[in-house]
């Protein structure tokens, strides 16, 4: 397929070495990358160059943000680095909010940026842009690279980082000379740093401590954040929980994390969590917090957060601890180890009242909806996604409302099945974020839940999807509306609607573009336009018939379902308030 | 309360940035920062004064030793030790008798008179924060006409 005989190095006199664009494949082929996102441009042509006879395999997405967002699907998905390579200037701040969201939520990516020439730097040359000073605040480190002879050992500096301690992106700029120089620098076999010291020691006092609180405990909860799932340790969690009889309660991003189908989970917690593991946080007299930050999302009102309980705050990242809620106990260490030494010295427990008092909000509250008349429900989409592929699914989302219906009406039973951007709330996550998932986890079902609004941001990629011939299933559901800031706007600003409005006919007549009609945009077009299959649906009974076809073709599709235009996501609590304010017009 | 936080990073163009960038953008202020060689040339030291209360401080300590170029936090006010800022001040002097007098308090600080202008003299004076501090308010009276101050730097002590 490829001519081989073209290398492009011709004329260059013969050195020994290799050049700085070689080191860096070579550097992703060792950190056992598999497959790399990006985008060409003039600052990365000799990386490209090299790209050509890469083994592994390079995804030319349609934006640098999808190139990102891809990366972190990927690296969410399976628990590996994201790679992803851009050139200079605006595809360097084109990954400004990939970089950001995966920054947010600590997922390991490395991403290679092109820089000007060593010479030119500082002198506004073509596309030159600050990559290190405006990328600092987002990623967990970034390195300028200032000759090709350092360049192996940042690479494997640079993957030694992104996926140790705290995961998160790292950023390394390449200028266009360090590319093309000669090097005979290898890369080392192991990386040391004597500043960067991830791995911690953990204090036995802490965890005789944590024991005893665990052991004293009559209302326990375990509260579990998307460290768990960093950390490998949903296993030794449920062990935990299960020997002292504890529920557990988790967040958007440990969904999955421990099974939503197992009787002690109380499922999600915070804004527009469930009942029952908001009651608990509220109720318990021990708060065990699992790789979880204490996110303002989950608090509301920190002053009267878990107000009855002792917290116990388990993180490997030491700034995390006490940061927003005061811990009685701050264990800081992995959450692997620290779950692995703690459990053997906790004493099997029942704590009969407090779990029937549990399964009792259990019972009274599941999640639930009001279905309206001759409107397709958001809420009963997603329950057919979880039934028709048999709880089986990789869901990403987008951000909003289709995001929190998301997470409320599928249940998770495994960790790295739910994707969301968390942290940030980056609309225009989900779908390349699906595609990026799909190609680190070939064999299952990826479905990417998002809006109509969010998944405008990124509609481009869905080509990449169609091209790699990934069977992905995206579902819009198109409400017509910024859903989530319609909500807000209908709760808290006297239904005075801003700025919301995505469809045309819930316009004024003379606002409306009369000889357009339909929908704007059409959807269905835009997908087949794109290559995929595409079908709208408006109707309840559609909705099995259609996820059944499109799961079973292992193609590419698009179902956009015109759902209830004004449903919202309830429960809610408001921001900044305490569980007992809780607006719920489920029941 | 007011922390001297003693911080030994990587002697690498970009780190100086990093740590300032770190602590603004928490919004936290920075009061002075004094950055030196220490005796391995790898390793520079940071002097930094934060305004805060415990918590405060704790989070920046916190922040900035898990950054990968730092190699050492030490809050320097929670444990014995000197610390001294130097400063250069130019202070107004009409006559010989407002001379005369800044020249006595300057004396009683060991401050040195490093320059005597017509109108004006050049002082140079080193202390811990509380004695540049009194060194200050005693000079209220007069006009001071230009300072430079080099920010505090600490050691520790047994
Ligand atoms: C990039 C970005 N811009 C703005 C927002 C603020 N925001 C949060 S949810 C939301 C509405 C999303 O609308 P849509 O994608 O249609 O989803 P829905 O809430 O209707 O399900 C907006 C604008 C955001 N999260 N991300
Ligand atoms: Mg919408």
């Amino acid at each position: 397929m490829k001519d081989k005989k073209t290398t492009g190095k011709a004329d260059e006199p013969e050195q020994p070495g290799r050049t700085g664009a070689q080191c860096v494949i070579d550097g992703l082929v060792k950190a056992g990358c598999e497959v790399l996102f990006g985008y060409p441009g003039g600052a990365v042509l000799d990386i490209f160059n090299c790209i050509y006879d890469a083994p592994f395999n390079f995804v030319l997405t349609r934006h640098e943000q999808g190139a990102v967002h891809m990366a972190d699907g990927y690296a969410r998905a399976t628990g590996r680095p994201g790679c992803c390579l851009v050139t200079s200037g605006p595809g360097a701040t084109n990954t400004v909010t990939g970089l950001a969201t995966a920054y947010m939520d600590g997922i390991p990516l490395v991403c290679f940026t092109g820089q000007v020439a060593l010479n030119m730097i500082g002198n506004d040359a073509f596309q030159e842009a600050d990559v290190i000073g405006i990328t600092r605040p987002v990623t967990k480190y970034n390195f300028l690279v200032r000759s090709a002879d350092e360049l192996p050992e940042i690479i494997a500096k640079a993957f030694h980082i992104a996926t140790t301690g705290k995961p998160g992106p790292v950023v390394v700029d390449i200028p266009k000379n360090v590319q093309k120089q000669m090097t005979v620098a290898t890369t080392p076999e192991k990386v040391t740093m004597r500043a960067y010291k991830p791995d911690v020691e953990i204090n036995p006092e802490e965890l005789k401590d944590f024991a005893e609180m665990i052991n004293a405990a009559s209302r326990p909860l375990l509260y579990a954040g998307g460290g768990l799932i960093t950390a490998g340790a949903s296993g030794l969690l449920a062990e935990l929980a299960r020997k002292a009889n504890m529920p557990v309660c988790t967040t958007l991003m440990a969904l999955g994390a421990f099974p939503e189908d197992d009787p002690l989970a109380l499922r999600m917690v915070g804004m527009h969590g469930s009942v029952a593991a908001n009651y608990a946080i509220d109720h318990c007299d021990l708060l065990i917090s699992a790789g979880a930050r204490f996110d303002d999302r989950v608090t509301g009102k920190i002053s009267s957060f878990a107000a009855r309980a002792k917290i116990v705050h388990i993180d490997i990242d030491r700034s995390s601890i006490n940061k927003s809620v005061h811990a009685h106990l701050g264990v800081h260490g992995d959450l692997r180890k620290v779950l692995d030494a703690v459990t053997p010295l906790v004493r099997p427990a029942a704590h009969e009242e407090w779990m029937g008092q549990v399964a009792q909000w259990k019972e009274r509250f599941p999640f639930a909806y009001q279905g309206r008349e001759g409107e397709l429900m958001p809420q009963y989409v997603i329950e057919q996604i979880y039934e028709v592929s048999g709880g089986k699914a990789v869901v990403t989302t987008d951000v909003g409302q289709n995001q929190m219906w998301a997470a409320q009406f599928f249940r998770y039973t495994r960790p790295r099945t739910f994707i969301s951007s968390g942290g940030l709330g980056t609309m225009g996550f989900g779908l390349p974020a699906c595609i990026g998932a799909q190609f680190g986890r070939r064999d299952e079902l990826a479905v990417c839940i998002t809006g109509d609004g969010g998944v405008q941001m990124n509609f481009q990629e869905l080509v990449v999807a169609v091209e790699h011939r990934l069977p992905i299933v995206v579902v819009i559901l198109n409400n017509g509306y910024l859903g989530m800031v319609r909500q807000w706007q209908e709760l808290f600003y006297s239904k005075r609607y801003s700025g919301v409005m995505l469809s045309q006919s819930g316009r004024a007549p003379n606002e409306q573009i009369q000889d357009k009609g339909g929908y704007l945009p059409d959807f269905i077009k835009m997908a087949e336009a794109h290559g995929a299959n595409a079908r709208r649906i408006t109707r309840a009974e559609e909705v099995t018939p259609a996820l059944k076809e499109a799961f079973e073709s292992r193609q590419t599709w698009v179902i956009e379902c015109i759902i209830s235009p004004e449903a919202n996501v309830y429960p809610m609590i408001p921001p900044g308030s305490h569980v007992a304010e809780m607006i719920n017009h489920t029941v | 309360m007011k922390h001297i936080i003693n911080c030994l990073v990587e002697n690498q163009p970009g780190v100086l940035a990093r740590i300032v960038g770190l602590i603004s953008g928490r919004g936290y202020n920075i009061e002075t920062l004094n950055v030196g060689p220490t005796a391995d040339p790898t390793v520079s030291k940071m002097t930094i004064v934060v305004p805060g209360d415990a918590n405060i401080i704790a989070q920046v300590t916190h922040q900035l030793s898990k950054q990968p170029d730092v190699i050492e936090v030490v809050n320097m006010t929670n444990r014995r030790h000197l610390d001294r800022e130097l400063i250069l001040l130019r202070v107004a002097a009409a006559n010989h008798h407002d001379r005369a007098e800044i020249v006595d308090l300057a004396a009683l600080f060991m401050a040195r008179v490093v320059g005597v202008q017509t109108e004006s003299v050049t002082i140079q004076m080193a202390g811990n924060q509380e004695t540049v501090a009194d060194f200050l308010r005693l000079l209220k009276p007069y006009k001071l006409i230009d300072i430079s101050r080099s920010g505090v730097i600490a050691v520790g002590r047994d």
